[in-house]
This record gives C-alpha cells, sequence and structure tokens, in this order.
C-alpha cells in the first residue's frame, strides 16, 4: 500500500470496518496532535529521554558507580560534562543511568495500575449493585488521601525502596483509573449495541473483557498521559524525603536528595537531577495538555 | 523568675522601630542571647532516669551536678562535683562521699546528701533506659533503700551489693544518670507515685548553670542562667534551635541568624576554612562507627571472613575524602580518650591479603551479601565506598539504608547480615564498651544481655569471662591492662570492623568564645560561653 | 423534600464510611513498619526487662485486632494517644502545628487565585496567540517542577545569595514567643496584639514558603480558569452581549466570567486539599512548624500516635473539602439538580 492510500484508507469517511475505523480515529489525534507545537515538543523530548536512557552504556563516558574520592564534586569540565557528585562519580553517567530507574519507574506503575484500574472499574460498572458500591466506598477511602501522604505512608509501611515505591503509587494511583473506566462503563452498558450482544448469549465475563474494556481504553489513555509527570513527580519527592529509592541508585530523585547539602557550595550536584526531573515531567505534561485538548472537542479552537 | 515572654520582649522592645526594613529582619542575634543551631529531634525527655540521646544529656549537663566528673585532662580519673571528696572502703563494698556545701538548685534550696540518695533511689526504681547504669552494681528498687542512706545531711554512704571495682562505680555516678535533682521541687510535682518523672521531662530541678526555660520538639530549647548556681553564666540566655540540614546551619552562621553551628559536616567546613571570624572547636567524641558481621548467617560464621573485610576497607581514603575532620580512623572497640583506649592501628587496605584470607575461609570466587544502614550523611557515603572497597575481593554487598531506628530494630531481631552502625558508650568507663562488643553470656533468645556481641551471635566465652573479671577488678592499673588485652584479642577474632571515632566539632560564630566541647554530650558545657 | 434528606443521610453515610476506612488503612500502616515501637521509644541500648515491661505497659503484647479496637475506641472519645517525639498528647500537637499550615496554605491559597485566575482568563481571551502559549507554559511549568527544587532554588537565590528575604522558620528567634496565641497563625495573631515588629519579621518569614506553594497550584487554577471561560465565550448569551454593542471588559467580567465563579470555587475547594500534600515537601524544606514537617518528623521517628493522627487529621480535611467541592458543584450544576 502506498503512502496515498495508506492516508486515503484512514481518513475514509466510510470506513468498512471497526479496524479500519479505529485506526482512522488515531490517525485524526495524530494529524491535529501534529499542529500544536507545544505538544510535539513535548513528544520529542520523551522520545530523546526514553532513548537516552535505552542507550545509557553507548552515551556515558563512565561507568555510574565508579567512585573517585580524590575528584569529588567536580564543577563541569571537559572530562564530566556535568560535574562529579560526593563521590567523585560522574554526573552525566549517573543521570543517563538513573532515566532508566525513573522511566522505568513510570511504567511499571502504568503497567500495574491500569489493567487494574480498567478491569476493577469496568467490571463494577457492569455489574453494578452490592459490589459497585463497596467499590466506590473502596476508591472513596484511598481518595482520601494526599497522593504522595499515602505514598509516604505506605513506604515507611514496607521499606524504603524502588519496588515499595512503585506499589505506594500504584496504590494510590489506581482510584481514579477504576472511577474513569466505571463511569464509561456505565455510558454504554445500555447501549443497543452491548444489549444485542447479550441477548446473543455472550457471558458476562466476555461482555466485559470483549466489548466493554476495550471501548474504556481511549479515556484512559488520556488520564495515563495526563499522570504521567505526577507519577515522577511523586516518586522523586519520595526519594527525596529518603522513602524511595535509595543510594548508591540514581534515581533521580534520591540523587537531589543526598547531594542537597551541596546546594549552596556546589549547586550542579543536586541541581542537575532536579532539572532532569523538571524536563521529564514538563514533557509529558506538555503532551498530556496537548492531547486533552485534540480528545476533548469543548475546547478545540 | 523571669518568664521566656517577659524577657524576649524586653530584649525585642526596642524603640518602634523607624526602619521597618528588610534589616531589621534579617538582623544578627542580640547580645544577652547565643543562639545555637543543632539537630535536636532525638530528645525524648530531659528526666536524668530516662533521658539517653545526645541532646538531652547534653542540656542535662549543663542544668545539673553530679557528685563526680571525669577528669578530662587525663581522662583516668574522676574529680569531684557535687561530691568534695569521697572514701572507700578496704574491701571496696563502701563509698562514702561528702557533699560540697554551698551549692544551691535553682529554687534556692540547698544541695544535701538527701538530694544525692534521692536521685539515685529513683533511678533504680523508675529504672527507665539509663536505669542499667545504677542497677549494674546490684542495686533493686528492694534493696536500694537500705544500701544508699544518709548519716548526716553533708554524707552520703554507697554500700554496693557486690563486688566491682571502684573506678567502674566512680566513672558510672559521672555518667548523665547520676545527675542530682531538687528533692523537694520533683516531690511536689509527683503524680501517680511517678516520683516527679512526667514533671521532669520536660523540666529540670537541678544545680547547674542553667535551667530549662522551654521545650518544642524539633524546634528549640531555651536555656536561662540559674541565679544560684555557683558557676555563674557567661550569657543570660542560650537559644538551641532546630535545624535539622547542614547546610543550612552554615548558611545561617554566616548570616548572622545563629551563632554556634554545631553539625557541620566535612566539605561545610572546607568551606570556612581560611575564614578567621569563625573558630572551629573540636573533640574527640566517645562515638564509634562499625561494621557488625552476623555470625548467625551464611558466609559469615567465619574469622578469616571477618579478617578478609577488616583487611579490604580503604580506611585512610575514606577518612581523608569522604569525612575530614569530622571522623578518625579508630581500630579498637574503645575510642581514644576512654580509660585503657588503645590507638594502634593494625588493619590498612591489603587487597591481597584480603582475597587470600577469603580463599582461605573457602570463598574464593567471592560471594554475595547485604549491609543495612542509616540513610543518613556520612553514613551513605561511607557504606557506598565500602561496598566499593569489598566489591575488589569478591564481596558483592547490597546496601540496605533505612532510618537508623528500622536499622536498629533489624539489629535487635539479629536479622542482619553485615551492618554499619554507630555505638555510643554509656559511660565513661572501658566496661561500657568492652560489654557491648564483647560480652554474650547467653546466646540464646532468652538472654538478659542482648547487646551488639549478642546481636551479631558473637559468643565469646574467653572474652565474656574478661569482660566479667574487669569490671570486679580493684587495682586500677591491672583493670586497664586487662582492656587493653581484650582490644588486642578482640581485633584478631571479634566480628566487628571497627572503623572510626566521631569528632564533634562545634563552630563559633564572630565574637562567641568559651564553649567547651567533650567526649561525650553531658560534657559539653555552656557556661563559659562569651558574646562580645 | 424526601429525595433531598434521602441524599443528604446518603453523603453523610458515606463521609462516615470512608471516615473508617482511613481509621483501618492508617492503623494497620502504622503497624506493620519495619521499626519497633518499643525501639523509637526507649531507643537503642534499652536493656531486654526495661523492653518487656514496656511492651506491656503499651499494649503492645495484645492482639492486632484488640489493639485496632483499643484504638478506635479511644479515637471516639478524640483520644490520639501521646507522641513519643514530643510528649504531648497528638491532638494538643496537631491543634498546635495545624494553624501554622492553614495560614501558609492559605497565604499560598490567596496568591495562587490572584494571580492564576486573571492569567486563565487573559489567555482565554487571547486563544491561540502568543500570550496563550507562554500562559500555558508557566501554568505547566508550576505543575512540572519538583517542589522541594523550587524551594531550594528560592532559598539559595532570595536567601543566601541576595539576602533579600530571611531564611527557615516562621519567623526570628528574637521574636519567638513574644505574641500571645489566639488563632496560632502567627501573623494574624501579631497583627491583633499589634506587634507589628513581629508582624513584619512573620509576614517577611511567609512570603518564600507561600510563594513556593503558590506555584505549584496556580498552574491547575489557570488552566481550569482558561476552560471555563472559554466555554462561556462561547454560549448564546455572550453572542447576544456582543450584537448589543456591550465592551469587551464587560462581556469578559460581568458576563463570561458572572458565569464561572461558583465553577472557579469548586475548582479552589480543590486546589486547596491538594495545598496539604505539596506543604509536606514545601514545610520539610523551609522548616515550617506546620503538620506536614510534624508527620514527616513523626514518620521518620517511628512516632505512631503522631503519624496516625496526622494522616488521620489530614485525610479527615480533604475528605471535607472534596465534599464541599462536591456540594457546591451539585448546587451549581443543573444537569446533576
Amino acid at each position: 500500500m502506498s503512502d496515498t492510500s495508506l492516508r486515503a484508507w484512514l481518513l475514509s469517511d466510510t470506513p468498512t470496518s471497526r479496524r479500519q475505523a479505529g485506526w482512522g480515529r488515531l490517525y485524526r489525534l495524530w494529524c491535529d496532535l501534529r499542529t500544536n507545537p507545544l505538544a510535539m515538543a513535548g513528544l520529542i523530548t520523551i522520545i530523546l529521554l526514553i532513548v537516552a536512557a535505552l542507550a545509557a552504556p553507548l552515551l556515558a563516558a563512565y561507568s555510574p558507580d565508579a567512585q573517585d574520592l580524590s575528584n569529588h564534586l567536580a564543577a563541569p569540565n571537559a572530562a564530566h560534562w556535568l560535574g562529579t557528585d560526593e563521590l567523585g562519580r560522574d554526573i552525566l553517567a549517573r543521570l543517563l543511568w538513573g532515566g532508566r530507574i525513573t522511566l522505568g519507574m513510570v511504567v511499571a506503575v502504568v503497567v500495574l495500575v491500569a489493567p487494574v484500574g480498567l478491569v476493577v472499574g469496568c467490571a463494577a460498572g457492569y455489574i453494578g449493585g452490592l459490589p459497585d458500591r463497596i467499590l466506590m466506598r473502596v476508591t472513596d477511602v484511598f481518595l482520601a488521601f494526599p497522593r504522595l501522604i499515602l505514598a509516604l505512608a505506605f513506604v515507611a509501611a514496607i521499606t524504603p525502596g524502588i519496588t515499595s515505591a512503585i506499589i505506594a503509587i500504584a496504590l494510590t494511583a489506581w482510584p481514579p483509573y477504576a472511577r474513569i473506566a466505571r463511569a464509561e462503563t456505565l455510558a454504554i452498558r445500555n447501549s443497543d449495541f452491548i444489549a444485542a450482544t447479550r441477548l446473543a448469549g455472550a457471558s458476562r465475563t466476555r461482555i466485559i473483557l470483549v466489548h466493554i474494556i476495550p471501548l474504556s481504553l481511549g479515556s484512559l489513555i488520556v488520564r495515563v498521559s495526563l499522570d504521567m509527570s505526577s507519577i515522577i513527580l511523586t516518586a522523586a519527592a519520595l526519594g527525596f524525603l529518603g522513602m524511595g529509592a535509595q543510594p548508591p541508585s540514581p534515581e533521580w530523585g534520591a540523587m537531589v536528595a543526598s547531594a542537597r547539602r551541596f546546594i549552596v557550595n556546589a549547586w550542579w550536584v543536586p541541581m542537575m537531577p532536579a532539572i532532569a526531573i523538571f524536563v521529564a515531567s514538563l514533557a509529558f505534561n506538555l503532551l498530556g495538555d496537548g492531547l486533552r485538548d485534540v480528545l476533548d472537542p469543548k475546547q478545540r479552537s | 523568675m523571669l518568664t521566656r515572654r517577659s524577657v524576649l520582649a524586653a530584649s525585642a522592645a526596642s524603640p518602634v522601630l523607624a526602619s521597618l526594613g528588610a534589616e531589621d529582619a534579617l538582623a544578627a542575634t542580640p547580645k544577652n542571647i547565643v543562639v545555637m543551631g543543632k539537630t535536636i529531634d532525638d530528645i525524648v525527655a530531659f528526666d536524668p532516669a530516662q533521658s539517653y540521646e545526645f541532646s538531652d544529656n547534653e542540656i542535662d549537663g549543663n542544668c545539673y551536678n553530679k557528685l563526680v566528673t571525669p577528669d578530662l585532662t587525663t581522662g583516668t580519673t574522676v574529680v569531684g562535683d557535687a561530691a568534695e571528696s569521697w572514701t572507700v572502703s578496704p574491701d571496696g563494698r563502701t563509698i562514702t562521699f561528702k557533699i560540697r556545701p554551698g551549692i544551691k538548685f535553682a529554687s534556692g534550696n540547698a544541695l544535701t546528701a538527701h538530694d544525692a540518695a534521692f536521685s539515685l533511689q529513683r533511678v533504680v526504681k523508675l529504672n527507665l533506659t539509663p536505669g542499667f547504669i545504677i542497677t549494674q552494681f546490684g542495686y533493686t528498687k528492694d534493696n536500694v533503700e537500705k544500701l544508699i542512706t544518709t548519716p548526716d545531711a553533708m554524707t552520703l554512704k554507697l554500700e554496693l551489693p557486690k563486688q566491682v571495682a571502684t573506678s567502674f562505680v566512680l566513672f558510672c555516678l559521672s555518667a548523665n544518670v547520676g545527675c542530682i535533682v531538687d528533692r523537694a521541687t520533683v516531690m511536689s510535682h509527683q503524680k501517680n507515685g511517678d516520683l516527679g518523672n512526667d514533671w521532669l521531662k520536660t523540666h529540670t530541678a537541678g544545680s547547674g548553670p542553667y535551667q530549662l526555660i522551654s521545650w518544642v520538639a524539633s524546634e528549640h530549647v531555651i536555656l536561662e542562667a540559674n541565679p544560684h548556681s555557683a558557676l555563674k553564666a557567661g550569657v543570660p540566655r542560650i537559644v538551641i534551635q532546630h535545624i535539622p540540614e547542614p547546610a543550612s546551619q552554615l548558611l545561617q552562621l554566616e548570616k548572622g541568624s545563629i551563632d554556634i553551628a554545631r553539625d557541620l559536616l566535612s566539605d561545610n567546613l572546607k568551606q570556612l576554612a581560611g575564614k578567621t571570624e569563625y573558630t572551629v572547636l573540636k573533640s574527640g567524641q566517645a562515638t564509634s562507627v562499625y561494621i557488625g558481621m552476623n555470625m548467625g548467617k551464611p558466609h559469615l560464621d567465619k574469622t578469616e571472613v571477618h579478617q578478609a573485610i577488616k583487611w579490604a576497607i580503604d580506611y585512610e581514603g575514606i577518612a581523608k575524602n569522604i569525612v575530614p575532620g569530622t571522623y578518625e580512623i579508630a581500630q579498637n572497640f574503645l575510642p581514644a580518650g576512654l580509660p585503657g583506649a588503645l590507638t594502634d592501628m593494625p588493619f590498612k587496605r591489603d587487597v591481597a591479603k584480603a582475597k587470600q584470607l577469603l580463599a582461605q575461609a573457602g570463598y574464593a570466587k567471592g560471594f554475595s551479601v547485604t549491609m543495612d544502614h542509616i540513610a543518613a550523611a556520612p553514613y551513605n557515603d561511607i557504606a557506598q565506598a565500602v561496598q566499593a572497597n569489598l566489591k575488589e575481593i569478591g564481596i558483592t554487598v547490597k546496601l540496605l539504608p533505612a532510618q537508623a531506628k528500622q536499622v536498629f530494630t533489624k539489629m535487635r531481631a539479629r536479622q542482619h547480615e553485615l551492618i554499619m552502625s554507630v555505638w555510643g558508650s554509656d559511660y565513661f568507663d572501658p566496661n561500657s564498651n568492652a560489654q557491648a562488643f564483647c560480652a554474650d553470656p547467653d546466646d540464646s533468645d532468652k538472654s538478659t544481655l542482648k547487646i551488639l556481641a549478642w546481636r551479631c551471635h558473637f559468643h565469646n566465652v574467653a572474652l565474656t569471662k574478661m569482660v566479667e573479671d574487669a569490671v570486679k577488678e580493684l587495682d586500677d592499673k591491672k583493670r586497664i591492662a586487662m582492656y587493653e588485652d581484650m582490644q588486642r584479642q578482640f581485633r584478631q577474632i571479634a566480628p566487628f570492623a571497627m572503623m572510626l571515632q566521631q569528632n564533634v566539632v562545634a563552630v563559633l560564630g564572630k565574637g562567641v568564645s568559651g564553649l567547651k566541647v567533650g567526649p561525650m554530650p553531658d560534657y559539653t558545657k555552656y557556661a563559659d560561653i562569651r558574646k562580645a | 423534600m424526601n429525595g433531598r434528606l434521602r441524599t443528604l443521610a446518603a453523603t453523610a453515610a458515606s463521609v462516615l464510611i470512608t471516615i473508617f476506612g482511613l481509621t483501618v488503612v492508617t492503623f494497620f500502616i502504622g503497624r506493620v513498619m519495619p521499626i519497633d515501637p518499643i525501639v523509637a521509644i526507649l531507643g537503642d541500648h534499652a536493656p531486654p526487662d526495661v523492653v518487656a515491661r514496656v511492651r506491656i505497659e503499651l499494649g503492645l503484647n495484645q492482639p492486632l485486632w484488640y489493639q485496632y479496637w483499643i484504638f478506635f475506641r479511644n479515637l471516639i472519645h478524640l483520644d490520639l494517644g501521646r507522641s513519643v517525639m514530643t510528649t504531648h498528647p497528638v491532638l494538643q500537637d496537631i491543634g498546635r502545628y495545624f494553624p501554622a499550615t492553614f495560614e501558609l496554605a492559605t497565604a499560598a491559597m490567596i496568591v495562587a487565585t490572584l494571580i492564576g485566575v486573571p492569567l486563565g482568563v487573559l489567555a482565554a481571551v487571547r486563544q491561540g496567540t502568543r500570550t496563550d502559549h507562554i500562559v500555558r507554559i508557566v501554568s505547566l511549568a508550576g505543575s512540572s517542577i519538583p517542589v522541594f527544587m523550587l524551594a531550594m532554588l528560592s532559598l539559595v537565590v532570595f536567601y543566601a545569595a541576595l539576602g533579600w528575604l530571611p531564611g527557615t522558620g516562621q519567623v526570628s528567634v528574637v521574636y519567638d514567643g513574644i505574641v500571645p496565641r489566639i488563632t496560632g497563625m502567627l501573623v494574624i495573631d501579631a497583627a491583633i496584639t499589634s506587634h507589628w515588629n513581629t508582624f513584619y519579621n512573620a509576614l517577611l518569614h511567609l512570603v518564600q514558603p507561600a510563594l513556593v506553594l503558590a506555584y505549584f497550584s496556580m498552574a491547575y487554577i489557570t488552566r481550569m480558569t482558561r476552560g471555563f471561560m472559554l466555554d462561556a465565550l462561547r454560549g448564546e448569551y455572550i453572542t447576544t452581549a456582543r450584537a448589543k454593542g456591550l465592551s469587551a471588559s464587560t462581556i469578559i467580567w460581568r458576563h463570561a466570567f458572572g458565569n464561572i465563579w461558583v465553577q472557579l470555587i469548586t475548582v479552589l475547594a480543590l486546589t486547596y486539599a491538594g495545598l496539604l500534600e505539596g506543604a509536606v515537601v514545601t514545610e520539610t524544606v523551609f522548616s515550617w512548624p506546620g503538620l506536614g514537617q510534624y508527620l514527616t518528623n513523626s514518620l521518620l521517628n517511628a512516632d505512631m500516635n503522631a503519624v496516625l493522627g496526622a494522616t488521620m487529621v489530614i485525610g479527615i480535611i480533604y475528605v471535607f473539602l472534596n465534599l464541599l467541592a462536591d456540594v457546591l458543584y451539585r448546587m451549581m450544576d443543573p444537569r446533576v439538580r
């Protein structure tokens, strides 16, 4: 299929299959998104960050753990572009390797949270009744805590570390997903086509898994992209308060935490990872904001 | 008595400031107040029968007198404080103190032998955390009134239930738990038979140069001169502000918002080098940083492994690059300054030797192990340096940093493998550390002595016996020789790598002088502080 | 009428159930902490006999469910136990630390509203222009920047380098303890009692943490205001007003804005709840004696009663602010009504 015919297939006003309609919708979103320079800047930054993190072994000139005590707290120079930290380790190398951890944490949280939220929310919305009410109360309890405070308490209860931080953030992040999925389900549950499927004898599980979940996916993706920066910031704040990733792990928040005491005499040591957090979080926010504009017709100009 | 508010109001009631400019808000501290920046969130209680943390002991040391106090110039004997003199019976079982006349409490009451007896008796009766320092002579709440008596108002008689070295008793009495409280004042605040414990937690009733005016947890402590004290305080009011961040302390010292910074780290000190307006005070502290190896865990039960780890650590690199000025290398269980301490350095980094020892133990290919440590500067950095050192001899260390109390909890439950931790001596006598590191008479969970040796399953009968013998030895010279011998054996066989000894460092701002820092918190003295 | 009563009862019941859930979650988090509360209270050197005695005194040898029952029973009597760290009853501590957080959060809220709302309106009116983009970047940066980074930067620049503003804490030592405690909010108390020096000093101390916290919430307020305004400006009555030839500012402020302010208040209530979270980090960096710092300190010291109490209080405030937002939303939205 040539480029032009692919484009025509995607933009067809009369799609012949559900698949074509779906891809077509996504393509139109992409076209809209492309015209938003801020969102594109965000997207490109994210891609660059991911590539840099994946290529850390190739890009980093030093091992992230190689100590050189006699050359610690060196200012940025030709040998160490971003300087060295309190144990003489190359900050750039640590940032690159740390990107894997920080971005990996975000991915892990999303992978944990999105399916759980989706299944729980859709099931509750479709089944209704008592299970639904119990579920909504449970989400209320979790939503009743500011995210950081609940995560702090959880991590303190388990032991500080990356895994605990991921679990803690996931625990605090799932309720909104369940809520969104439930709302979507309620909206489509009584639609004609679900009723038709039900009459055709499809089981409850099948209806939820095959029909309801795929339809709720769209709004969930937006929510995820908007949530990314909040996840990064929560992970960083946990690291900063000494409850997240622990040294010598080059997780960005933990790097700031262990170097914050040098803010006056060697500002670059805590500031470089802080800037990295800021850039990543801003990029996700720009993308998410752009996506929302595109998906929310009310705000389109 | 002046209330806190009235004095502060007086000091601040300068003419209604014509210049409500930023200058005022950032102004330096006033002349009659010395502001000290320090981490004080460890404070739990000021009652000498309960206080056991660094900051509360330090405050007590400035608010109370004890019977005796160590002679810090020699570090080997005690000198009289509230006691003018004392005599010891030939069998060493009775010590009789003469109380120095003329000492007065902050309330104006005279300090007598009754107060001294009451203070020691209530420590035994309450038996809180530091109570063991006195009860280890054999006192119980049933015999203490019979054995600690006052033949007259200025004479205190201590009859010892079992034979213990006199120097040991005297050094224990010089610990914070030996502070003499004002019996009349304390008993007037007694509630439900608590011997005034609840009130004394947040008040002081002593005869030292200062008295406690206000304590707000994790915020500040305010001390005011005790008008009746024999030792006159140089500054009427001392405010100790909780400033947890060393960088923040340094900044505020430079801005003149505080007069004394107490917790500066090596890097902060480096920034002050060459600035003559600051005075840096230093004193070795009876606080040791060590790595404990749990013999109940795989790989860690063999002496060769312990020795290999001791030979792998780069003591010099750590001391010189990570903690210069704030810690010194110390490889014996007695920190320098305490009676009997050895100061030689048997270990240095020798990778070949360490590898060979590991091979002898049967681990030529190395092994993996975890190390718990406190997640705070400088322990984080030291732990990471040790991790790199051990990597070179083939031991892969996974670091498990956590809050101090979590690290302690894990060690008390004997669940750690390697642990890097700190130990501060409880009193100025070699027995404190000797018992902690060497004595494990019963390695079972039912043991009544569960200190460091027990926590690492270091059940060594010979060393335990030496500790028990030394504490009974009446001849001081022989006793010291026993501790030296113990340290020499300990370094060959113990699962502890002694690494560093802490220095207390205090930096005084422009025009401030007279603070004395001591080897234990209660010997850091404020009375001579002056502000020009 | 009957229906409304039933809704009210249902809401009350759901709030109660939520709060009950809060107690369960906080209690069990507290009990599985890897720190022995006895070590937290007695220290590392405490001998075994003392440890055993205190464990029994505190009832920590009882089964968990029984401990929870005691905790819950005391809670109903408003007894949250004593904090190890401060030696005071936790409720008294909260009464002491909450006003400082309230003061900080309110100051931040005022700043955030005063800047965020006009910015949002401006962005909506100039939709798609460079102004709109700049406002968007500024506000997105606000919700992307780690609060601790902003706080540290601010301290380094305005206190350390320039010396324009005082450093950490709520007030300079010299002024500490002069003003009688009335509301607990130092700036207000100093003003009521005419301690103008203290007032000025405290106000200067408030500037940095309040601005840092404000930037954090301003982003959200701006974004929501912009969205509401865009909706409102598209409304039919605006077209009518335009047709009538009313001035642009009248249309924007009287007609469009006049129509969205109830919605905005809902957003503000939610933002306020979010501020409690930002306050934890901000208070830690600025040594602000508020609930956030109290919580972090008690977490680090394994002071369980204090952790439970502070988390409960923050949770309850959060629930009520959310409830308030919900009620407001119901009151103004015709579809829900």
